[in-house]
This record gives structure tokens, sequence and C-alpha cells, in this order.
């Protein structure tokens, strides 16, 4: 008998690394450009740590282990359509094309990382819980009624999918058919508490069905079968066929955050059992035994990833410091007469 | 004189000035609850459906902080909505998408982009609504750094001032006053542009400033002022932000006397903002520290007799006018 946690979930490449659908595995190029993404989001995710722990970076939340999860559903869509991260999200947002000096100055608190690269659909990392829901309906409407047939994917959490947002948006979404994609990635946690004492629902996806929409559960560490469903997904978005709801089911192998200590609140027993099913192992596994992946390969992949990262920590070195009157500048695009005196009040006392 | 035949409602300014912003920008779009085929709960969007169709005047499900966020959303991507809360009480619901998203966005974008979005909603007492329909609620929107408050009194300035929110590329919280859709007036051709308050009638003795409904109730009370020989000053700030206060502080060092009324609640009120910043900037001309009326501190009843005494009538201001003049009432 299967666990609850794995009933009506699509599967394609399992924890071994073995293959299960044959019928719904990509051509070559897409996996190499799967498994690429995923490694390429570790690096980052993994660094990233290291740069917090340097003084380099502020606090910063995780995400390892949900690489399939993020690099799977950013791959599905192209610069035209887009992207709403939750903090997690980093590896979604990099993998959608956020540059990585950009992300690194984000998580250093530098207002230089605020603004997103022009032409770039993808939104500040969304720190509130469930907002970026209704701004999904909301681009992706946007975007059909300039007649364009881009959609939005929204990111959220188990834990987020308890806020009234999530379900007033998905209600909204399929009442007036916008063309969304929302990514529910269920890791188990939010924070301290686990998915078992939010709700009592267990197949989230399952929430679909109140708001009339279709939703898909899918194994959130198999990127072959996440980028299928969400491919699916979009697909039906972009044809007029309304919302989906995809269900990732993963798991927080990391803190919360690099402030958060797990050993305050869970075992690390499941999280061994979930490293056993590590999305970036499994799929070089699978590549490996078909005789697309080898050492070489992997060496020089490692090469150009951690060049591209630290070429991008040096670009994001040479951004300068704010200064506080600037705290003023962008409240408005015209300030009012009372902020144009309080930045004459900060230059007074703070200098330029 | 002038006849009903030439005058123009508070509600039609409003609508006429939506209708010319649909028509003159393709991105704006309205969107609320009963604002298509019911025309709004006020009537204000009446008959914009059928002009506009149904992709630029959405019918939405009941869900405040799904049609703001949405509303957000279709902002970022290149949109104008002009959202339609239905009461301002209801933006309790919303109030997350609006102080928290519309309001941070161009803040925390580092100035890329904003939200040029118009939450248009209705709120003070006069309909027997009761404590959850009618109160005025404007002190919260304008704690709030990032969104821009216009309070229109008169019909023109609905018009205009509605125009020029539709021009705005920041969020505006545009507060109707559900007393005042069936005043009726001749629509005037311009209007000072937000951010200039105006005095609507000329006095020596006392300076009162105030906005939306109030004014009306405020130039009741400088008639009766005027028979009593007492001359008020009355200005009309139109907008809370951006707040002109040149004209009042001007009006203060004449008067050396200020009475501000409104009719939100007393107790963190927009007036206490107001004091404080007539004091700081009028300290030396002042005869008096300045004189609030403002909404009692309490749930608004839904008994009319009641409901009228919760908030300032032309009678009390009057009194209070006489008071802060030493005079006996």
């Amino acid at each position: 008998m299967t666990e609850p946690q794995e009933q009506d979930m699509l599967t394609i490449i399992d924890a071994s690394g073995g293959c299960v659908r044959p019928d719904l595995v990509p051509d070559e190029e897409t996996l190499a450009r799967l498994y690429r993404a995923m490694r390429r989001a570790r690096h980052f995710d993994e660094r990233a740590v290291v740069l917090h722990r340097q003084g380099r970076m502020g606090v910063y939340p995780p995400f390892g282990g949900m690489e399939a999860s993020q690099a799977g559903t950013a791959l599905a869509l192209t610069h035209d359509d887009w992207l709403l991260p939750t903090y997690r999200d980093t590896g979604a947002a990099l993998t959608y094309g956020l540059p990585i000096s950009q992300i690194v100055l984000y998580w250093r608190t530098s207002p230089h990382g605020w603004a997103m690269p022009e032409g770039l659909k993808v939104l500040p990392f969304y720190i509130p819980i469930a907002t970026q829901y209704p701004h999904a309906v909301g681009c992706a409407l946007a975007e059909r009624m300039q007649g364009r047939r881009n959609v939005a994917m929204a990111y959220i959490g188990d834990g987020g999918s308890s806020e009234g947002d999530f379900h007033e948006a998905l209600n909204f979404a399929g009442a007036l058919d916008a063309p969304c994609v929302f990514v529910l990635q269920n890791n188990g946690w939010a924070i301290s508490v686990p998915t078992t004492a939010q709700t009592r629902a267990v197949n989230l996806s399952r929430r679909a069905e109140g708001y009339g929409i279709p939703g898909v559960r899918v194994d959130g560490n198999d990127i072959v079968a996440v980028h299928h469903v969400t491919r699916e997904a979009v697909e039906r978005a972009r044809a007029g066929g309304g919302p989906t709801l995809i269900e990732t089911v993963t798991y927080r192998v990391k803190p919360h955050t690099v402030s958060d200590d797990p050993g305050r609140y869970r075992t690390e027993d499941l999280t061994r059992e979930w490293l056993e099913k590590d999305p970036v192992t499994r799929l070089r596994t699978y590549l490996t035994t078909r005789g697309l992946w080898d050492d070489a390969r992997e060496d020089a992949l490692t090469r150009d990833i951690t060049q591209e990262f630290e070429a991008a920590v040096e670009e994001a070195d040479r951004f300068s410091e704010p200064t506080p009157s600037e705290i003023v500048d962008h409240v408005f695009a015209t300030p009012t007469p009372q902020l144009t005196e309080q930045r004459a009040q900060l230059l007074e006392e703070y200098g330029a | 004189m002038t006849t009903a035949v030439d005058t123009t409602t508070y509600r039609d300014a409003l609508r006429e000035a939506l209708r010319e912003g649909l028509r003159r920008d393709p991105h704006v779009v309205i969107l609320g609850e009963e604002v298509g085929r019911y025309g709004g709960a006020y009537g204000v969007t009446s008959g914009l459906l059928d002009e506009f169709g149904e992709d630029r005047v959405l019918d939405t499900p009941i869900s405040e902080a799904g049609i703001v966020g949405a509303a957000v959303g279709a902002a970022l991507a290149g949109l104008r909505p002009v959202v339609e809360l239905m009461y301002v009480d209801f933006a309790a619901l919303a109030m997350d998408q609006i102080v928290n998203q519309a309001a941070k966005a161009r803040s925390m974008f580092g100035g890329q982009t904003g939200v040029p979005l118009v939450l248009r909603t209705q709120g003070g007492t006069g309909r027997s609504a009761g404590a959850q329909h009618s109160q005025s609620l404007e002190a919260w929107f304008l704690h709030t750094p990032g969104l821009r408050l216009y309070v229109p009194a008169t019909v023109t300035d609905a018009h205009h001032l509605l125009l020029a929110a539709l021009r705005e590329p920041d969020p505006v919280v545009f507060v109707e006053h559900k007393a005042l859709y069936t005043t009726r007036s001749d629509l005037g051709a311009h209007a000072p542009p937000p951010g200039v308050s105006v005095r609507r009638r000329e006095g020596r003795d006392v300076t009162v400033v105030t906005y939306s409904r109030m004014l009306h109730r405020c130039l009741d009370a400088a008639q009766a002022l005027a028979a009593r020989g007492v001359e008020a000053d009355v200005i009309d700030l139109r907008t809370l932000c951006p707040l002109d206060l040149e004209p009042v502080v001007a009006s203060a060092r004449r008067t050396g006397r200020v009475l501000i009324v409104t009719e939100d609640t007393l107790t963190g009120g927009v007036s206490a903002e107001l004091a404080a910043r007539v004091t700081e900037l009028a300290f030396d001309w002042l005869e008096e520290p300045p004189m609030r009326l403002a909404g009692e501190d309490v749930p608004i009843p839904v008994a009319p007799a009641l409901e009228e005494a919760s908030v300032p009538t032309p009678l009390r201001i009057e009194r209070a006018a006489l008071r802060l003049l030493g005079r006996r009432a």
C-alpha cells in the first residue's frame, strides 16, 4: 500500500534514478537542460549560505532539496510570461533568468537589488505569505486584456495555502478563466509546524476542485515529472483553458532560514529519508545509466557554474552603499511637500 | 438661477470622469463587486458595461483582497485598474493588499515601477447604514506612506480629481461620501490639481479647515455665523495626500484661530495630524490652540438620530467656532 503522501502523484524518474514512465521522458537536450538548471540552483544555494556566514549576505532562506520543484516549473515559461516567486524561490527566479548578481544584492539588502532588470517579467521575492497569488491573477488578466497569450506563474508553500489570499485567488482565477499556473510546493513544513498540523487535507492539489479548476499532484523531487505537468498547465492556460493548481510534493531538508535551527522542532530521521530521494542525484543516476552523463561533463559543468557565480558576486560587490536620504526617493513618483521637507532634514543630519 | 436640468450630480460627475478615462486610455479597466450589470452599489458605474464591454468593466467575486490584489498585479503588468470597494469599511478585508503591497511597490522595486491603481470607495454617515458601513477611515490611509488620498466635497472636484487620479503613477485612495452622491451643482470645466487647498468662503474672524461632506456643513455653519457677525474663512483640503497647508497657515496668521472639522473619529484621526501641523507652522500667530471637532469615538449607531449625534453638525460647528472666539453660543 502506498503512503497517503504518495497517492495520485506522478513520478517519471523515481528516487533510485530508474524510469517508471518511459513514455513521458523528454528528449536528451531537455534532460540536459533540466539537470544543468538544478545544479546551477544548488550551487547558488550552497554558496549563498557561505556568503551569509562571511557576513556578505543577510538572512537567506535556503531551498536545497527543492531544486527540481523550482527549476522544473520555471523552465516551462518563456520570458513573455510572468514569474512571481516567494522568498524561498531563488532557485526558480535564477532559472527563469534573474541575474545572480541581482539576487545577491537583494539578499544583501541593497536597494540595487530591488529593481528587476528591464524587460524581465519577474516580480521581487514576496516576503509576506500568499499575497502574490492575487497579483498573479491580475498579471494574467492584464496580459489577456492586452491581447497577449502569456501566462503568470506564482509560487506558494503548503503553509501559504492556509491563507485567505490563496483561496480568493484560486476562486477569482477560476471565475475569470485567468491564464495562471499556481505552483504549491508542499515541502512539509511551515517554519516549525508540519503540514499535518496545519490542515486535515492530505492531498493539497485537490483544493483545486473547490474552485472548479484542474489540480495536479507531482513528485516534486522528480524534475522530469515536474516539468512535464507544468508544461501541460502552461499550454492549457495559454490556449485559454484557465488556471491550474500544481502541488509539488517535496521536502525542506534545509532550515527555514540561515538563522533557524530545525533541531528545535524536528528529528533528522525524516530529513535523511528525503535526502535519499535527492532530485539532483536521481537525475544524474538516470542520465549516467543512459550514457548521457559522465564525470568529465560533471566537472565541466561545475567549472562553468562556479565561474558564473564568482563573477556575479564580484559584480555585486562593485555597487555602492546607499545613503539615508535615498529612503524618501521612491515613496511616490513625485514627492509630497512633506516628504521633500523630510529629505532635506535627512540630508542635513546624515549628509549626502 | 440654476435649474436641475443644467446641473450635475456628484454621482454623474464621477461616472463621466470614468467614461472619459475609459475612452482616452485603453489601459483603464474597472473591477469590483456589482460594477457591471448592476452599475455599482451607488450607481456610479451605471451604463459603463454596455459602452465598454466585459473586458473593461469586470464584475468580480465578493473577494476584496482578491480584487485589490488582482488590481495590483494588473497595474504591475501595464494596466490602470480602477477598483470599486463598495464601502470603505470593507477596505479592512483588503488592507494587506493596500498597505503592504500597493503602497510599497514603488519603493520596494527601487523606483522602477509604481502601482497606478485608483481605489474608489465611499464612506461616512448619512444613510443609517450602521457601524460597519458608515465609517470615515481616511486616517488609516493617511498613515501609510505610498498612498495618495483624495477626498472630494464638490461635484466639480468629484469629476476633476477622479480624472487626475486616473493620471497618477501611484495608488490613489479616492474616498467619496455616500451622502453626497445626489448633491447637484454646475460641473466646472476646470479644478485645481490635487495637492491644492481651496478657500470656499472668505472671512477674517476664524479659519475653518475641513474636507469631504463636512465642507457643506461648515459652509452652513459659516452662514449662520455670518448672521451673528462672525466671518469664517473656510478651507477645503480636497486631498489629504498630497496635503497643502499653505492657505491654512496664511489664513491662521490673519485670524489667529483655527477650527478643524472632520467626520472621522477624534482620537488618532486626521484632525490630530492637522492640529499638530498647524501648531508647528503657525504657533506664533495663534490666539488659541487649534480646536478640533470630529466624529465621536464610538461605533456609528444605525438609528438616524443617534447616527447624527456621532458626527459634527452645522449647529455644533457654529457653537465650536463661537467658543473658539470666546463668545457665547
